[in-house]
């Protein structure tokens, strides 16, 4: 475990904060994550998770603090040593190595799916269309759904939906990529398909991963680091076994055990 | 008095200056489309001194009459050097006045668009015009195609207006054929019966057109 723990974090939050009018959803959150390291998210609802990961993907602006990718500030510029805020096209460069998974898909409905999965290859790497296909296809394989090509997402059960979107998200190779509560929406049944097919993303890609997730056994099998959130602060991170068999925080004993019961009640 | 002969005999005149009123109305609407549309994304800039200067105009138009813009262009215009023809008075002024009502239009597409659909497009990494062009508009468009074909048709039945600026469109011939003649009753008869056998299938085509969408798309808006 942790194997990847040296060298440079290649994302890195500072001192990050984040309200939305009076309320604090984040407070100063001083945060890692290292090249290829598989980082899990677990907290209540509500306890900032999401607006994390939507900071990195830039979906969503901080209200203090720095993010750095790749030793690169995110959303801002330094001029001269002081930080200015960084306008869109600085914004698209460093973005080009996030890519991200919904909680609903968002797949593209008016085209096909081998489209969805080529139309950013095409238009935003500049692949020619034959190489976009030839990529998509074989991530389509990957997922399991090769032969969906020609399918629009209304087609697709919820679960098809979200392993094309991961291949959406793929093809892109980002060097880190987020997943967003990327079964919550799905019914029971169809969770397990899209967990099978992140694991083995896990297991066969070089990128770091940040999982935000409810699947606790999930987190602890595929992670090599679990970070527990509550009220917008990260209260315990540590290897998975430790925080889920010794949590050394109450809120986070708390936490656990109301899942645990939930999921022996289950 | 009616007379048959007189109706049919005026027909071929009246027909030429139907030519004249379609002409307009499709300029007249392409006009309308393209400045709704720049308008939409005017007032979607992020930029504020736009949003409220295209807010303003776009409210300035829409409070008033369009026969009085259709005079402005057509008599005012020329005091600032700026001399146009009837047609293209007509059709600036037609379509200026209903590019105010397409905006609203190209809105209703575009809000319906779920927000997750552009947060997709900035995960990709797409350009803030290729999440419009590949992203957005083909899925805000088709289901306000029935809207626009309705301003269509409402725009064809305007265009008598563009008569008040010596337009000869059809409504202009018949007077013309009325004042020579003293027929006034053939002449118009025979106008408003070519715009309801071009108005009345027109709409039949907009209600098909807004079925197939329903099925295609699920809803219309």
């Amino acid at each position: 475990m942790n194997e990847h723990v040296a060298g440079e974090p290649l994302v890195k939050y500072r001192n990050i904060g984040k309200r939305f009018g009076a309320t604090e959803v984040l407070s100063d959150i001083n945060f890692d994550i290292y090249p290829g390291e598989k980082v899990a998210m677990i907290g209540p609802s509500g306890s900032g998770k999401t607006t994390l990961a939507r900071m990195l993907m830039t979906l969503e602006k901080p209200s203090k603090g720095t993010i750095e990718v790749g030793g690169e500030l995110l959303w801002h510029r330094n001029v001269n040593g002081r930080l200015m805020e960084a306008n869109a096209s600085h914004l698209r460069k460093v973005r080009g190595q996030i890519g991200m998974v919904f909680q609903h898909f968002n797949l593209f409905p008016h085209m096909t799916i081998l489209r969805n999965i080529m139309e950013a290859q095409v238009h935003v790497l500049g692949r020619t269309k034959q190489e976009a296909k030839e990529q998509a296809v074989k991530l389509l394989k990957k997922v399991g759904l090769a032969d969906k090509c020609k399918a629009y997402p209304a087609q697709l059960s919820g679960g098809q939906q979200q392993r094309v979107a991961m291949a959406r998200a793929l093809v892109m190779k980002p060097k880190i990529m987020l997943f967003d509560e990327v079964t919550s929406a799905l019914d029971p049944e169809l969770v397990e398909e899209v967990l099978g097919v992140i694991r083995e993303i896990a297991e066969e890609e070089e990128m770091a991963m940040l999982l935000i997730t409810h699947e606790m056994a999930f987190a602890r099998d595929i992670a090599d680091r679990v970070v527990f959130m509550a009220d917008g602060q990260i209260v315990e991170q540590g290897a998975p076994e430790q925080l889920f068999n010794q949590p050394k925080h109450q809120r986070t004993m708390n936490f656990l055990s109301r899942f645990s019961a939930q999921s022996q009640s289950v | 008095m009616w007379s048959w002969d007189f109706a049919f005999s005026i027909l071929p005149q009246l027909l030429q200056a139907m030519v004249v009123t379609i002409e307009a109305t499709i300029v007249g609407f392409v006009i309308a489309a393209l400045l709704g549309l720049l308008w939409t994304l005017c007032k979607r800039s992020p930029f504020t001194p736009l949003r409220i200067a295209v807010n303003a105009f776009v409210e300035f138009i829409k409070s008033t009459p369009l026969l009085v813009q259709l005079y402005f262009i057509f008599f005012v215009f020329p005091a600032f050097g700026v001399s146009l023809s009837p047609f293209l008075a007509g059709v600036l002024g037609l379509g200026l006045h209903y590019s105010t009502y397409l905006t609203e239009v190209f809105r209703t597409g575009i809000d319906a668009i779920p927000k997750g659909q552009w947060e997709a497009g900035s995960a990709l990494n797409f350009s803030r015009v290729k999440i419009w062009t590949q992203i957005i508009m083909p899925q805000a468009i088709p289901p306000i195609i029935p809207m626009l074909g309705n301003y269509f048709i409402v725009m064809f039945k305007e265009t008598p207006l563009l008569s008040a600026i010596s337009l000869v469109e059809m409504v202009q011939t018949a007077q013309m054929i009325g004042s020579a003649s003293f027929r006034y009753v053939e002449a118009f008869t025979d106008v408003g019966i070519i715009f309801l056998v071009l108005s009345y299938p027109a709409s039949l085509i907009v209600g098909v057109i807004n079925k197939r969408i329903k099925q295609r798309f699920g809803q219309s808006i």
